[in-house]
């Protein structure tokens, strides 16, 4: 019976509601804009990873290596862009 | 009466009038010609329900080719009317809205499905699989663009075309400047055509990592399939790009959000920003296949090998990172300060290098060659020479300082048509030659092919060269007139010829296409080239299954080891060949995808919800259809190879 038990699933589940609470409660208590914008943005990516991980079973195939590589290219170009565009449109800005 | 008067024209010419003559007659044509002939069935059943990558490529040629020449007229008619000082061929807003379309389906519409055309058709056969990895997914890709670039063309006749240039720009693009419907029709048709797009992107991807033929590693898959990959992998990252900012588009222009405003905590920059995060990489997304391309004619006609395989990928695989590190080069001018355009000049110099690789890795391939000229390798011998130049200008343009003086003067039109052309339509029509026989069973004419390449060739030198001299001398890009005392007329006049000379090479292409088809023997075998890749080793034209037993390879130039090295492709004997099954669904989702661009465009938000209820519909049925797909018979399959020619392997 033990190993029926989806453990990792459920963990998982209650893991990610977890982190929906915790985004939400920027929005019921009175923080500070840039505390406000941490908290969102870190469990905005620990519920991606979550998501891709657990739910999506990214690491469970043989594809792996390709999964991840995607997964992780993807992460690059889109930190490239944001970064990018904050250079561009307002640190640069002059 | 009122309800009809937004489908206006608002500003109709009579060459409008005309078009909307000549779209009628058209429809009424085809209705008619299929009825009298009694096509419907045959069109219903071959084409628009099937889900055979081979036929749903030549579908994207056919269109790419259509829209090639929406694109040529919008071209003919802007080089008429600088031909000469003061003309007034065109007003004003005409000429706006066509040197916005032109720009549009040249890219989106010509360019991309050419090359989705033929990603479509050599690919699946490249790598020995049957069909892409999700064939139904493929036909709506086709069904998605395809309508979406008919609703782009009807905006013409129906509330009028875009204005506002091919990028779009706010505010200019925003209600308060462009108030009447054109840039929805902008902002929904590409939404709808990127759609596809990406699922195209996503089904290569898989197609190209899944389904390769036993013993094909990534390392030893022909080089148009490798560029094939690197090109799908830019547009899953490039194109969500877009469709955010097509949608935050459209948000601002129909529900009066104010993601681009100059208001409100709007930011205008914003859109040409996001714009070119997609639309820097689409760049690479076109020139990559044609690369592609170029290295398959080139070590097919030199009889040699591909000089520098592993630089070639490496090159490709660094091209398509830094595509997206270069994108603010297109706004140098917008206001960010020297220390931020430096880092961009300077990434956008490096991209010159892996591309640099690349032309030497092809010389190095003609190097002690045995060159047959054939039209493909004559179209690769071309573009050599001429995308240098274009590239070599683009270098001047990337050196910010430099940068503010050719900012939007016709140097940079000059620039970027001396890359495209060359870069994109010199490779489609190498390419289009070039597998030509494998599509149709019979090759172009080399004569009139010959003659059509050099035409398209020396137009377009003749007609951009012209316009370095007079974008350095000031001649601001999109003007629709100029006066006499600029000294623009002889240089304008000079462009207008060779405007000229291109379309009479595009119409022999045409020509060529009907008289090959006419007189051309059909008796030219599997492989009229003698070429290198596994496309070459099944029959023309390419039975339904592709391959009858799927070959086993062991390097990259896996047919030329059969012919020259005694390696076997086909092993083993005829077996039981599953195929996906036809369906008409995704026919019948794009056409309510195209009602429900429609109705968003002109905000009629009763039908909006109806079709997008009929979109979740077909998106439920597909869920909850259990479809297997069909079995050929071993029978079958003998009977089809008998036909074919006999038995191959």
């Amino acid at each position: 019976m033990k190993e029926l038990f989806p453990r990792k699933q459920v963990m998982g589940f209650i893991f990610s509601l977890v982190l929906t609470v915790a985004a939400l409660l920027v929005y019921f208590l009175d923080l500070s804009f840039a505390l406000g914008m941490t908290v969102l943005l870190v469990t905005a990516f620990l519920q991606a990873g979550l998501q891709l991980v657990v739910f999506m079973h990214a690491g469970e195939s043989e594809d792996k290596a390709t999964i991840y590589t995607n997964v992780y290219y993807g992460l690059i170009i889109a930190l490239v862009t944001i970064f990018g565009t904050l250079l561009a449109m307002i640190w640069g800005m002059v | 009466m009122e309800f009809f008067e937004r489908f206006a024209i608002p500003h109709p010419s009579p060459a409008i009038y005309a078009s909307m003559v000549a779209i009628g007659l058209t429809v009424i044509a085809i209705i008619a010609g299929l009825t009298y002939f009694k096509k419907w069935g045959y069109i219903w059943r071959e084409w628009l329900t099937t889900v055979d990558h081979k036929r749903i490529g030549i579908m994207y040629l056919i269109s790419a080719l259509l829209m090639l020449f929406r694109g040529g007229v919008d071209a003919i008619m802007m080089r008429s009317q600088l031909a000469v000082p003061g003309n007034t061929l065109l007003d004003a807003q005409h000429y706006n809205e066509i040197f916005t379309t032109h720009g549009i389906v040249m890219i989106l519409f010509m360019a991309m499905p050419f090359i989705i055309a033929l990603m479509n058709f050599v690919v699946p056969l490249q790598i020995g699989a049957r069909d892409v990895a999700f064939p139904r997914l493929n036909a709506l890709s086709f069904w998605l663009f395809f309508f979406a670039a008919m609703l782009f063309n009807i905006s013409f006749v129906v509330g009028g075309s875009p204005d506002a240039g091919w990028t779009s720009y706010f505010p200019l693009a925003g209600n308060e400047h462009s108030p009447h419907v054109g840039t929805n029709y902008y902002m929904i048709a590409i939404q709808i055509a990127g759609l596809g797009t990406l699922m195209t992107g996503i089904n290569f991807i898989v197609t190209i990592l899944k389904m390769r033929a036993p013993g094909m590693t990534l390392m030893k898959m022909p080089m148009f399939t490798w560029s094939a990959l690197i090109t799908n992998v830019i547009i899953v990252f490039a194109f969500p790009v877009l469709t955010i900012a097509l949608a935050m588009g459209t948000m601002d222009r129909l529900f009066g959000t104010h993601f681009f405003s100059i208001d409100n905590g709007g930011m205008d920059m914003l859109w040409a920003n996001l714009f070119w995060v997609w639309g820097h990489p689409e760049v690479y997304i076109l020139i990559l296949p044609a690369f592609g391309i170029y290295s398959e004619v080139i070590s097919t006609f030199a009889r040699r090998n591909l000089y520098g395989y592993k630089s070639m990928v490496a090159s490709m695989v660094i091209i398509s990172l830094f595509s997206f590190l270069v994108w603010v080069h297109h706004f140098f001018t917008m206001g960010q300060g020297a220390f931020v355009n430096s880092i961009f000049s300077v990434t956008t110099m490096a991209i010159a290098v892996p591309t640099g690789i690349k032309i030497f890795n092809w010389l190095f391939t003609l190097w002690k060659g045995k060159i047959v000229m054939t039209t493909p390798m004559l179209y690769s011998m071309l573009f050599i020479p001429i995308f240098t130049i274009g590239g070599v200008t683009g270098v001047m343009l990337g050196m910010s300082a430099a940068d503010y003086q050719y900012h939007n003067t016709m140097f940079l039109v000059a620039h970027f048509h001396l890359v495209i052309i060359p870069g994109v339509v010199f490779a489609m029509l190498a390419g289009l030659t070039y597998w030509w026989p494998k599509m149709f069973g019979f090759m172009l004419n080399e004569r009139i092919g010959k003659w059509a390449a050099w035409l398209i060739a020396v137009g377009t030198c003749v007609a951009f060269f012209p316009m370095f001299i007079s974008g350095l001398d000031g001649q601001a890009r999109r003007m629709y007139t100029y006066s006499e005392a600029t000294g623009f007329g002889f240089w304008n006049m000079l462009s207008f010829i060779g405007a000229g000379i291109l379309a009479i090479g595009f119409v022999l292409i045409v020509y060529n296409i009907y008289y090959s088809t006419r007189y051309a023997t059909r008796d030219i075998g599997a492989d009229p080239w003698d070429a290198r890749t596994l496309e070459w080793a099944t029959h023309s034209p390419v039975p339904e299954y592709n391959f009858a037993i799927t070959p086993e390879v062991n390097s990259s130039e896996a047919l030329w080891d059969e012919k020259k090295k005694g390696h076997k492709l086909f092993k083993g004997s005829y077996q039981e060949i599953h195929m996906p099954s036809k369906s008409g669904v995704p026919f019948i989702m794009s056409a309510i995808f195209f009602v429900f661009g429609f109705a968003m465009i002109f905000s009629l938000w009763i039908l909006a919800i109806v079709s997008l209820l009929g979109i979740f519909a077909c998106l439920i049925h597909r869920s909850f259809e259990q479809d297997h797909g069909y079995h050929i018979s071993v029978k079958e399959i003998e009977e089809t190879e008998a036909k074919m020619g006999g038995a191959k392997g």
